[in-house]
């Protein structure tokens, strides 16, 4: 049986060349690996190798032949023993059978919507009961992430924080306070500061079954580390065709801190949000941070879990029992009204509730919503709320461009363009680096008379 | 057109650095039983003859993208992987073919990967540069030059935190070498003495770059200097020397004593990737490699001296292995392609609240 050269195909664009000279005569002996022609591409003249040792039997194309395309039949190789009898039949040239349909037909095809419908999100229930008799305990946010912690390593031999300043020194913003001491430095490791390298050692263990806990100093730091939390974590699962995962939670304090400039104070929630094969959490209350850091650490997904600095210190009731879990993915209503529904998440919310504070003086009922999940976000939850209020104001600390409320004012006209009664409004972080001053960091950050503003605006009062 | 000549040293072995317990270096090569030369042979002959396959049917538009060959390589793989023992993991960049398969792994997954196919390893969703096999212990398959080495520490991690016993082999080129995520890795592996044997395959050059024109200090052996891992230069040619050396390191390592780096230094025949024509060095460069250095030929010949097999017993090994090729093609043409609905699937997995 002798051995068909075809026109190869020498980048993933070309689709025809020059074969542009023959470097073997027919009757040539060849060897795996012999040089047997040039072929000129679109980029560079490429040379081309014998596959198989055998006996040029016949060269089909002539040298200096243009726009040959690909697959085209060139050469004919007779192998040990065959003479060129073998090979009388074979025409001038032939064109080999393409493979199946192009992908990107199949592409086409699979975004149309009727063709293969994107999953229905997963129904997720509302927070948990409370067990009647569940003290409640007035407890910060920070203390609420170490309890957290603390708890999931106590249940799970496998779970580890790792980060930069999280044993000896308590962390450095002292979320971790008291973890070395009860798990030992096994479990509570101090790292080098070395973002980049701990973040893909940590991605690495999480494949071979580990579940830890990498804490950024700050989110600003994990810009250095961010190519091993989307290209690494998020993404091998589908990569590997479902059969590797990276249960691993990504945390730590997110978003403008005060006074301390540009380089820390930028907020990441949509960088993350924007990436499938990430959860991505922020929570606002402590109940909330616990009950979700909890969820975050048990989920077999890579989890992208933003805290805020400033709201570190803030108490808020905790039910007093190991078992507070609150589902990703589901937002909160925290506070009912039915003029306007205000959707933020994170310390946004501190500005949307003092807003709605103000409002309410004015007798104005403003629905406040806590995202809690930016991925995936709920947006039943806010587009129920819009029903009824059918106005909509969005209010985060992060840049407007592609934000998070850009996301959400798209979703809500595709889905509840009936029910608005005026435009979306978004009040987010200015479109600035942030400034150092302190008058001109005010200017940057949004403020709950913004906030109010907006809706007067919705409500054209 | 820089055509430095920048041709593989041979096996001299670079003394270890200092510090413990580092191996000794064999003053010789040991000899391979016949077994282990015919083991090597099998599995070096199935590595060149699947390339050479993937080669061709991505001249046919079969496999699309990028598709970087292994031919040349074959014995640090091979080498390395007859040194370790079962639950060591693997983890390397894109050039992963033969890694998978000296791991064991069906060439018919593997090319039905390379085919975008439902048959494909990653059922069609990974392509060339990312293939996994839990079952295995291969973590990949990283895109991401460098990516692997930091990942890799971390299996690492997870071996000295389960005390299980384990190595994680951890394969990159002399162009990830520079990479700073590899320092970083270098320096907690060694702070934490991490069971990882860094295997460097230095094909000396970095795509199109040769290693001299992108490496300040070359020998990469002394690339763990500075955080007292200790390292060797082993002629990646020779498939006994690999697996002596790895066998050493993997022993070092699971001793408890930390790192090993051991540099491979070993020549890819092909081009980059199947788009790269190699401009950058001399044909005659590849020549003297494929004809005094060639791993296979190396083997062979030992072979044939030894008498443990006859031109004709290795003519059926040949057919053996052409056979396996072929069906492993064939399968991967055959395989249809993923259905529509796996867009959709395996990107998280859904929890129950």
């Amino acid at each position: 049986m002798s051995i068909e050269i075809l026109m190869p195909a020498l980048s993933p664009t070309m689709e025809e060349g020059t074969l542009a000279k023959w470097m073997v005569k027919e009757g040539d002996e060849v060897r795996s690996g012999d040089v047997i022609a040039e072929i000129e591409t679109d980029k560079a003249t490429m040379e081309l190798e014998a596959i198989d040792e055998g006996r040029i039997g016949k060269l089909v194309v002539a040298e200096g032949t243009e726009n040959v395309p690909v697959n085209d039949l060139i050469a004919v190789l007779l192998l040990d023993g065959e003479d060129a009898t073998a090979i009388e039949n074979i025409p001038s040239s032939t064109t080999a059978e393409k493979p199946d349909a192009p992908s990107t037909e199949r592409a086409a095809e699979a975004a149309g919507s009727e063709a293969v419908p994107a999953p229905v999100t997963a129904v997720v229930v509302s927070d948990p009961e409370i067990p009647d008799g569940t003290e409640m305990q007035s407890t910060t946010v920070r203390e609420a992430l170490r309890d957290a912690m603390a708890e999931e390593m106590r249940a799970d031999e496998n779970v580890f924080v790792m980060g930069e300043e999280v044993a000896e020194y308590q962390g450095a913003y002292k979320v971790t306070q008291g973890l070395l001491e009860e798990f030992g430095p096994r479990r509570v490791v101090d790292t080098p500061i070395t973002e980049h390298g701990f973040a893909g050692l940590a991605s690495g263990a999480a494949m071979a079954g580990l579940r830890p806990i990498v804490e950024f100093m700050t989110f600003n730091f994990a810009m250095q580390a961010i190519d091993h939390i989307i290209n690494s974590a998020a993404k091998t699962r589908y990569m590997s065709g479902g059969q590797m995962t990276c249960p691993i939670v990504f945390r730590g304090p997110n978003g403008p801190a005060a006074r301390v400039g540009a380089q820390h104070s930028q907020d990441y929630s949509a960088w993350y949000a924007h990436v499938p094969g990430l959860k991505v959490v922020a929570p606002y209350s402590a109940s909330d941070a616990k009950g979700l850091l909890k969820a975050a650490i048990r989920d077999p997904n890579p989890v992208v879990f933003l805290e805020n600095e400033i709201l570190y210190g803030r108490s808020f009731d905790v039910p007093e029992t190991d078992e507070w879990v609150v589902p990703i993915g589901k937002a909160k209503v925290l506070r009912e009204g039915s003029d306007v529904t205000i959707v933020s998440f994170s310390m946004g919310l501190t500005y949307a509730l003092e807003a709605a504070d103000k409002l309410a003086e004015e007798g104005i009922k403003a629905e406040v919503i806590d995202l809690r999940s930016l991925r995936p976000l709920d947006t039943d939850t806010i587009i129920a709320s819009v029903q009824k209020t059918n106005r909509l104001v969005l209010v985060e600390e992060t840049w407007p461009i592609c934000g998070i409320g850009s996301e959400i004012a798209a979703q809500v006209q595709e889905k509840a363009f009936d029910y608005l009664d005026a435009p979306i409004l978004r009040i987010s972080g200015k479109d600035v680096p942030m400034p150092y001053a302190a008058n001109l960091e005010k200017l940057a950050l949004p403020s709950a008379s913004e906030v109010v503003a907006a809706v007067n605006s919705v409500m054209y009062r | 057109m820089a055509t430095k000549k920048a041709a593989p040293k041979k096996t001299a072995a670079k003394k270890s650095v200092n510090r413990k317990t580092a191996p000794r270096k064999q003053p010789e090569v040991p000899a391979f039983t016949s077994d282990e030369d015919l083991e090597s042979y099998k599995m070096m002959l199935t590595i060149r003859r699947f390339e050479e396959k993937a080669g061709q049917m991505y001249g046919m538009g079969l496999i699309g993208g990028f598709c970087h060959l292994y031919i040349g390589q074959e014995a640090v793989v091979v080498g390395v992987q007859m040194a370790s023992v079962e639950g060591d993991q693997m983890i390397t960049g894109y050039r992963d073919h033969g890694h998978m398969l000296a791991m064991g792994l069906d060439p018919k997954g593997v090319m039905a990967e390379l085919t975008g196919r439902e048959g494909g390893l990653s059922r069609g969703k990974g392509g060339s540069m990312h293939m996994f096999s839990a079952e295995k212990h291969f973590y990949g398959g990283h895109g991401i030059v460098g990516a692997q080495v930091s990942l890799g520490t971390g299996l690492a991690f997870a071996n000295r935190y389960q005390d299980n016993g384990n190595v994680s082999f951890v394969y990159f080129g002399d162009g990830a070498a520079n990479q700073g995520q590899v320092y970083e890795s270098f320096n907690m592996a060694e702070l934490w003495e991490l069971p990882v044997v860094y295997v460097i395959e230095n094909n000396q050059y970095a795509m199109g770059t040769a290693i001299s024109r992108a490496s300040a200090q070359t020998d990469l052996s002394k690339r763990g200097v500075s955080f007292n891992i200790p390292g060797e230069q082993v002629d990646g040619m020779d498939v006994r020397a690999v697996k002596d050396a790895a066998a050493r390191a993997a022993e070092f390592c699971r001793s408890g004593n930390g790192p090993f780096i051991l540099e491979t230094n070993t020549y890819r025949y092909r081009g980059h990737s199947m788009s790269d024509p190699a401009k950058y060095r001399a044909r005659e460069e590849v020549n003297r490699m494929r004809e005094e250095h060639d791993p296979i030929e190396q083997v062979k010949a030992r072979l044939l001296k030894s008498k443990k097999i006859d031109e004709a017993g290795l003519k059926e090994i040949d057919a053996e292995v052409r056979t396996m090729v072929t069906e492993a093609a064939n399968f991967a043409q055959e395989s249809p392609e993923p259905d529509p609905s796996e867009l959709w699937t395996d990107i998280i997995e859904e929890v129950q609240a």
